[in-house]
């Protein structure tokens, strides 16, 4: 049991590295960018040097790299301070894989090396003010008119569509159809006529994502992916692919950043790190981080033997978001009256412990509730029934709403 | 990254597995519970005939020399099973400080005879006090021997012999002995306590004839040394009867029909299970952890010993009172089986020191590997 590379690994992480230190965006050359303009850069440079989406086919632009391969990239490229995190995480995570599996071969050609240089970036359309945990329930109306489809309805937590050129997109199709079976998933120009899209402010303070408004936009029949009325079945490979990472992200507020704040702040006059209460909370999300950790490790162990990962990887985001919420809010006690203070100029970490604070409650909902997650524990890892569904088998249109 | 066990490892856990399966169902762990027995020394001998006391034991006392790679995975089904059996005092404890502080004579004395199983040896530190310190200590060895009260001592009513902690007015503030319980001047009690799995005994010392182990005034130091080895141990015990509890839960909710459908099927136990494997998983990484510090001698091992040991406490006292939750009224019953993780998790929590008093070490720890 040791954290070594393997020796093709080990060579594969030389490979990166020596790449990474040479070629790595320096400040100069991110002067002047906004974080789009950084992360279109350095993708388009990954992608001229092989290493961009790496374990996308050749033949799509990537390297055919193995799962424990691209882990391994990540992690050396995570100690450069360049990676604009998320603005390619639907384009490639979600809206990519679907392409390909789904797409023509000459739509893939056209879009695919785009998507994999990171010219043009995608959202992904599916949440609806009606349907969120209940994706499926989703009523924005396609209706088909000769070769095209006329869309009219609402899209909402709609990610980066202020910055996307194209998106992927479930309709309602046949209201007349069970809730699963009158979709139809098409891929849309973001510039069409028609599309309306107006930001989100969050309690964090930022708009990353929008409520799309969609008054007689159409899309071309052959922009379908599958059949009409299989849009579900090809919107799951889209959600399949929306995996966690397995090992990165450890920064922000956590053990090490609340641990310094503890030896800088007093109470009772000395160092808060020497009261009994502030050690043993610590104690326990050092516990709880290491956990992460470990299960990340067994994970990557089990890439690194062409396994497939245990179902133990499904809880970091059930346990993460949560106790990045807790976390804040204890540093936030352990200031006072000055923990309210948020201030770049002011505040400890350049307020770091406020804004993870008022973006924690995000963090629990997006991409799976922390009770939805604990449904898919018990359902998928735990074999327990499904919930009891009243709206199975009966037409969408008379499944009951709010307002009937 | 091999953070993971081996293949013959984990073909050691299969067979275990199956081993306790087949010899130690929780009827053999409720005829020591309700019986006068002490241990099942069936299974005692079985698991003894298979090595298992011998597998760190260096190969020149008769031992195995095996990793604790491979002991961890024996903690774990013995866990798994609730045991009712001296394996933890006589391996985890006694085999321990004799490997760690034992001179060449009292290891040729005594390690073959652990490792055959013909000995069982335990640990004794506390004294019915509640927290065990160097000041609080009352056992003292002098000239005329060592003599003191020691209370609960695991598996004291059935080990031959003891490892003492005693007092010591230089050093840490203790000094460690070897104890044959089989003279005179040496009584004892059974005790009952929460867990009648496991016997437990008062020892009293009236000018016993003593070893000293290791350095006078330096038992403290080697205590906190065999109690960081016997956390990771005790936390692969720990998580296997997690899994049980857990196990137990869903087969129950999945059987148990109330207002016409499964309990299963409501989010109430379904987010109560999901919770559940949520802290067994963590703990059990945390385990992996134990088991690479333990088995590479790191550096980190205070470090990984705490980290295990509170994960370890914390999800094994979850799974075993929301297994009886999830019962009902049957699971508070004494012919259910669910009280037996929930006695042996509160037992295991506090035998070598509490959460409060882990989470103490681990902070300690960590600020001592970042000064040094």
């Amino acid at each position: 049991m040791d954290f070594e590379d393997s020796a093709e690994e080990a060579a594969f992480r030389q490979e990166a590295r020596t790449w990474l230190e040479a070629n790595a965006l320096t400040k100069e050359e991110k002067e002047g960018l906004d974080f789009i303009g950084i992360a279109k850069l350095w993708q388009k440079r990954k992608y001229d040097a092989g290493w961009a989406c790496l374990r996308w086919p050749k033949e799509h632009g990537g390297r055919g790299a193995t799962a424990v391969e691209a882990v391994i990239f990540g992690q050396e490229e995570s100690k450069y301070d360049i990676q604009e995190a998320g603005v390619y995480a639907i384009s490639h995570g979600m809206c990519a894989p679907t392409m390909m599996a789904w797409a023509t071969e000459e739509q893939n050609k056209r879009f695919i090396p785009k998507l994999a240089s990171g010219e043009e970036i995608w959202c992904q359309m599916f949440s609806e003010p009606a349907g969120g945990s209940d994706l499926a329930a989703l009523r924005t109306r396609g209706e088909k008119d000769g070769d095209e489809w006329i869309i009219n309805g609402q899209k909402i937590w709609t990610s980066g569509a202020h910055y996307s050129d194209w998106g992927v997109i479930v309709l309602r199709t046949d209201p007349s159809a069970p809730k699963h079976k009158g979709l139809t998933y098409f891929f849309i120009d973001m510039k069409s006529p028609g599309i309306e899209i107006k930001p989100i402010k969050q309690i964090s303070g930022g708009a990353n994502f929008n409520e799309i408004y969609f008054t007689d936009v159409r899309v071309s029949d052959s922009q379908r992916l599958g059949e009409v009325g299989q849009g579900w079945q090809v919107a799951l490979t889209t959600l399949m692919n929306e995996r966690a990472a397995i090992g990165a992200g450890g920064g922000g507020v956590n053990f090490r950043s609340v641990f310094k704040l503890a030896q800088n702040v007093n109470i009772d006059d000395e160092p808060a790190i020497n009261d009994k209460t502030v050690r043993r909370k610590l104690a326990d999300w050092y516990v709880t981080e290491s956990g992460l950790k470990y299960t990340g490790y067994r994970s990557m162990s089990a890439l690194s033997r062409g396994e497939i990962p245990g179902p133990e990887n499904s809880i970091g985001k059930l346990v993460g978001a949560p106790k990045q919420q807790d976390m804040a809010s204890f540093a936030l006690d352990l200031l006072e009256s000055s923990g309210a203070i948020w201030d770049p100029e002011l505040s400890q970490e350049a307020g770091l412990f406020q804004a993870t604070y008022m973006a924690a409650p995000g963090g629990r909902i997006a991409g799976g509730t922390d009770e939805i997650m604990a449904n898919i524990v018990a359902e998928r890892v735990l074999g327990m029934p499904q919930d009891i569904r009243v709206d199975k088998g009966i037409p969408f249109s008379e499944i009951p709403t709010a307002n009937s | 990254m091999n953070f993971e066990f081996s293949q013959e490892q984990n073909l050691l856990r299969e067979q275990a597995l199956g081993f306790l399966k087949d010899y130690c169902s929780t009827k053999v762990v409720r005829n020591i519970l309700d019986g006068e027995d002490s241990y099942d020394q069936e299974l005692w001998t079985k698991v003894v005939e298979m090595g298992w006391t011998a597998t760190v034991i260096p190969e020149e006392y008769d031992g195995l020399g095996m990793s604790y790679l491979e002991l961890c995975v024996i903690a774990e089904e013995l866990g798994r099973a609730l045991a009712p059996l001296p394996f933890s005092s006589s391996v985890y404890l006694a085999t321990e400080a004799l490997l760690a502080a034992g001179s060449k004579e009292q290891k040729e004395e005594w390690l073959p005879k652990l490792a055959s199983g013909s000995v069982i040896g335990c640990l004794a530190a506390g004294e019915g006090t509640g927290q065990v310190t160097p000041k609080s200590l009352t056992t003292s060895a002098d000239a005329s021997g060592l003599t003191g009260s020691k209370l609960p001592v695991a598996d004291g009513d059935v080990a031959d012999f003891a490892v003492v902690i005693a007092a010591c007015d230089s050093g840490d503030g203790a000094s460690a002995y070897l104890v044959d319980l089989n003279q005179s001047s040496v009584s004892r009690q059974k005790v009952d306590t929460i867990d009648p799995s496991r016997s437990h005994a008062k020892i009293d010392f009236t000018g016993a004839s003593a070893q000293l182990l290791g350095k006078e005034g330096e038992g403290w130091a080697l205590l906190n040394n065999i109690y960081d080895r016997a956390a990771v141990l005790f936390a692969w015990e720990q998580v296997g009867g997690s899994e049980t509890a857990l196990e137990m839960a869903k087969e129950y909710a999945m059987g148990r029909f109330a207002f016409g459908r499964p309990i299963a099927t409501y989010q109430a136990i379904k987010h109560k299970l999901a919770n559940m494997y949520v802290k067994n998983t963590l703990a059990k990484s945390n385990c992996y952890y134990g088991a690479w510090a333990l088995s590479t001698n790191a550096a980190e091992l205070p470090i990984a010993a705490a980290t295990a040991r509170v994960g370890a406490i914390q999800a094994y006292y979850f799974a075993s009172k929301e297994n009886i939750q999830t019962h009902g009224g049957m699971g508070f019953t004494w012919e259910f089986d669910c009280q037996f993780p929930y006695r042996r998790s509160k037992l295991l929590s506090i035998n070598i020191g509490s959460e409060p008093v882990w989470q103490e070490k681990l902070i300690k720890a960590i600020e001592t590997s970042r000064a040094a």
